[in-house]
């Protein structure tokens, strides 16, 4: 972990597309998605802060953050619980009425928050993209082209049938931005904006008032799109691992993709721990007849049966003879003697009585939501 | 400004734990990692903080540096408080001359002082090397109930095993009559667990005596000592103060040895969930290594075992607790084994009956102890034992009962 950075403020946007995954918001933030099997999504881009040296972190939050605020807390298991920046949540407040539409009028709603920091520069991140990235050098890169806004990119398959609303980057040769689409009907390589940027906080301040007081709300068409504004907008790319969550089949495959290890390790670095909050549980316990192969597990899990393909959060009871195969199942959820569970994704809470058939498909797998009981 | 507190803990962790040999080279006994997860203060640390006692004062004195940089402020055990909390008190130096603690209860007489900002009215003193989970408040209650001096927690023992502990000898009300440490022919079953309540008044009295005491015998050059069993307790009991001997039921394990320090993680593997670390209301709490979950890979076998987060298995695991980072490769085998945080067993290497300290790394076809089965003589057989940081290399093997500390 570098020093500590009081250059930067971190910011990230914790409801950004929660419409995309609605099963799965419907009673939390996109942040506070559970991923991974110890994680939720916000614990990410947190950690991506923390690690890069970022010690000023706020989360902007729009509805439904009662389990964001639960898992959160004072910021400590990320470090965030300082006397000098620290962990702030930015609960909705809006001057122009309701909630906010889009990432600027956001924005003009916290700006007090940002005005505050002694921070040069802002780092805004969302909580759907899941990646591991040292900030340091794309912050190196934004002060030595004086850069504007550098946004973060990828070079990645985008299927306009698969995917849900990316915007796609194209730069011209010295790497300024060319053209912005915004879910193009392709399918191919592109470079995807990894909706994280570095803005200088002085030029954020002046578009974001600006288009406050034009009552315009979206960054990506009128800053981005918007040619005539000649603004200094670089790319910085980032050639490792990341997932976009942007649909359920989608934070399914996300899940799946952590049982790759060259993923895995590009995701869980060493020395750049991805932070959580702690839950104090035992380790993992597996019965005399347990069987498991291909799978990753969480601590507090206490299996007796068969899981093969399979992400298992922490504290999941798997009773002897169920069979668990190519299926996500969250935390707490207990799987009753003899089940046969394939391709399913159990939100937190479920129970499943014993005996029960429960069958997805690897494309539309089965989803039950929180605290279902079958 | 101190607040008032009913209760102060003091935790005995000085301890050098030498019959742990090769394990406790470089770090203390209290921080012997045990269950996959946990080192052995965290038992006592958390049941502190179930029984609603918030202040704990650390006593060490052997190899602190990994305890004081494992307990840091307390904050994993809840134990990072405004007024109280967890304070680690190694020896220091005043102007009559610096001075190690000389046993458990000038470890307890150099700290009066940490104690009385407290102004305490009880103070339970603890050991770190023993797994259990135990609620002292019920042990506070029964010292004030039976308007007790000093209350012993006393567990009952096979008689056959009687003679290894402290035995207290009691009347039909729980009073001790008499003490009698590792008798030869024990009167009674009940064994003192290294846990005492004492009324705090009491205590200094006889922590003052016993120091004046000692030193006068050491001055005039006769034997002397400054230790709980031996020196408080007795004056206590010669003076008629009131002992009581407090019951305990349940799992209590003293981790004083290899073996029974292997024995200890084994229990966590039976069936029968002697010491149940799954009950969400006595959270055993730890500091946590921030690691992803484990994976589990294709060639993977793992049955009856318990597994930390961070570790990866692709070989076999049978009878096993490996703790957070361990990796088995594919065609190595564990069994009847504890590997500790960070090891790597590679491809082909077999470790049976042994405990493999952190850091490790057991190459291919290393063989580390066998089964009791695969020993002619009953008697040669026993745990091997690697200390940490200690690479076997490749085709080397470590027969039962050897224990070794440097790289072979």
């Amino acid at each position: 972990m570098s020093s500590v950075n009081y250059n930067v403020l971190g910011l990230i946007f914790a409801s950004m597309h929660d419409s995309y995954v609605s099963e799965l918001t419907k009673q939390r933030t996109m942040g506070s998605i559970p991923f991974g099997g110890r994680y939720r999504l916000i614990d990410f881009p947190l950690s991506n802060f923390v690690n890069s040296g970022v010690s000023e972190v706020g989360v902007i939050t729009k509805s439904n953050y009662g389990s964001l605020l639960d898992h959160l807390g004072s910021g400590r298991d990320w470090d965030l619980s300082r006397k000098k920046g620290g962990l702030h949540l930015l609960p909705p407040y809006s001057q122009t009425g309701g909630i906010y539409k889009g990432r600027l009028d956001a924005l003009s709603n916290i700006w007090g928050f940002v005005e505050h920091s002694n921070a040069k520069y802002v780092i805004l991140s969302n909580c759907d993209v899941v990646a591991t990235i040292d900030f340091n050098p794309v912050l190196k890169q934004h002060k030595e082209t004086e850069a504007d806004i550098t946004l973060i990119y990828s070079k990645g398959f985008y299927d306009n049938e698969k995917n849900n609303c990316a915007t796609i980057l194209e730069f011209n040769e010295d790497n300024t931005l060319g053209g912005v689409l915004v879910d193009p009907a392709i399918s191919g390589e592109c470079n995807q904006w990894l909706d994280m940027m570095i803005v200088t906080k002085d030029f954020l301040k002046k578009i974001v008032s600006d288009a406050a007081s034009r009552n315009l709300y979206s960054f990506t068409r009128e800053i981005l799109q918007n040619k005539e504004n000649n603004y200094k907008i670089m790319g910085y790319e980032h050639k490792d691992f990341f997932v976009r969550i942007d649909n359920v089949q989608n934070y399914y495959r996300a899940n799946m993709m952590l049982l790759e290890k060259e993923k895995r390790d590009a995701l869980f670095r060493t020395g750049q721990p991805v932070y959580t909050k702690i839950g104090d549980n035992a380790p993992v316990k597996y019965g005399l007849e347990s069987n498991i192969k291909d799978s990753l597990i969480a601590d507090g899990c206490v299996i007796e049966g068969t899981v093969e393909n399979s992400i298992l959060f922490r504290g999941v009871r798997v009773e002897k003879g169920a069979v668990i195969k190519d299926s996500v199942i969250m935390q707490a959820t207990k799987i009753g003697s003899n089940c046969n569970i394939s391709s399913v994704i159990t939100d937190k809470n479920v129970e499943i009585s014993d005996d029960k058939v429960l069958t997805g498909s690897e494309t539309y797998p089965l989803y039950i939501g929180k605290n279902g009981k079958i | 400004m101190y607040t008032k507190k009913k209760v102060v803990a003091m935790l005995l962790a000085g301890g050098q734990g030498s019959r742990l040999y090769a394990l406790t080279k470089n770090v203390a006994k209290p921080a012997v990692p045990y269950g996959g997860k946990y080192r052995l203060i965290d038992f006592p640390l958390s049941n502190c903080t179930n029984s609603g006692i918030d202040t704990v004062g650390v006593l060490t004195q052997y190899q602190p540096l990994v305890l004081n940089e494992y307990i840091g402020n307390g904050q994993p055990w809840d134990l990072d408080k405004l007024n109280g909390g967890v304070h680690v008190l190694p020896p220091y130096e005043t102007q009559a001359g610096a001075s190690w603690y000389e046993g458990t209860a000038n470890a307890i007489y150099q700290n009066i002082r940490f104690i009385e900002r407290y102004d305490p009215e009880y103070v339970v003193v603890l050991g770190g090397d023993h797994i259990y989970k135990m609620d002292y408040s019920k042990m506070v209650d029964f010292h004030i109930a039976n308007e007790a001096d000093c209350t012993i927690s006393v567990i009952d023992v096979p008689l056959a095993e009687a003679s290894r502990f402290g035995i207290m000898i009691c009347d039909d009300k729980n009073q001790v009559v008499d003490f009698v440490e590792k008798p030869k022919e024990p009167k009674s079953t009940l064994a003192s667990m290294g846990i005492y309540v004492f009324s705090w008044d009491k205590l200094k009295k006889y922590l003052i005596e016993n120091e004046e005491d000692a030193n006068a015998k050491r001055d005039r050059g006769e034997a002397w000592s400054k230790d709980f069993g031996k020196d408080i307790i007795t004056s206590m009991l010669r003076d008629n103060q009131r002992l009581f001997a407090y019951e305990f039921e349940g799992y209590w394990k003293d981790v004083g040895t290899l073996d029974s320090l292997w024995e200890a993680n084994m229990d966590l593997l039976s069936p029968s969930l002697p010491l149940d670390l799954y009950d969400k209301s006595w959270k055993i709490y730890s500091r946590s290594s921030y690691m992803p979950p484990q994976y589990v890979g294709d060639n993977a076998k793992i049955e009856n075992s318990m597994i930390a987060e961070g570790s990866s298995v692709d070989g076999s695991v049978d009878f096993s607790v490996l703790f957070a980072g361990v990796t088995v490769e594919e065609g190595a085998t564990v069994n009847y084994s504890i590997i500790m945080p960070g090891t790597v067993i590679k491809a082909g290497a077999v470790v049976e009956y042994a405990i493999v300290g952190s850091d490790c790394v057991i190459e291919s076809n290393a063989q580390i102890g066998k089964s009791p089965e695969q020993v002619e003589n009953r008697d040669d057989w026993g745990i091997a034992v690697v200390g940490h940081n200690v690479t076997v290399s490749e085709g080397k093997t470590v027969e039962p009962k050897q224990i070794i500390g440097e790289s072979i």
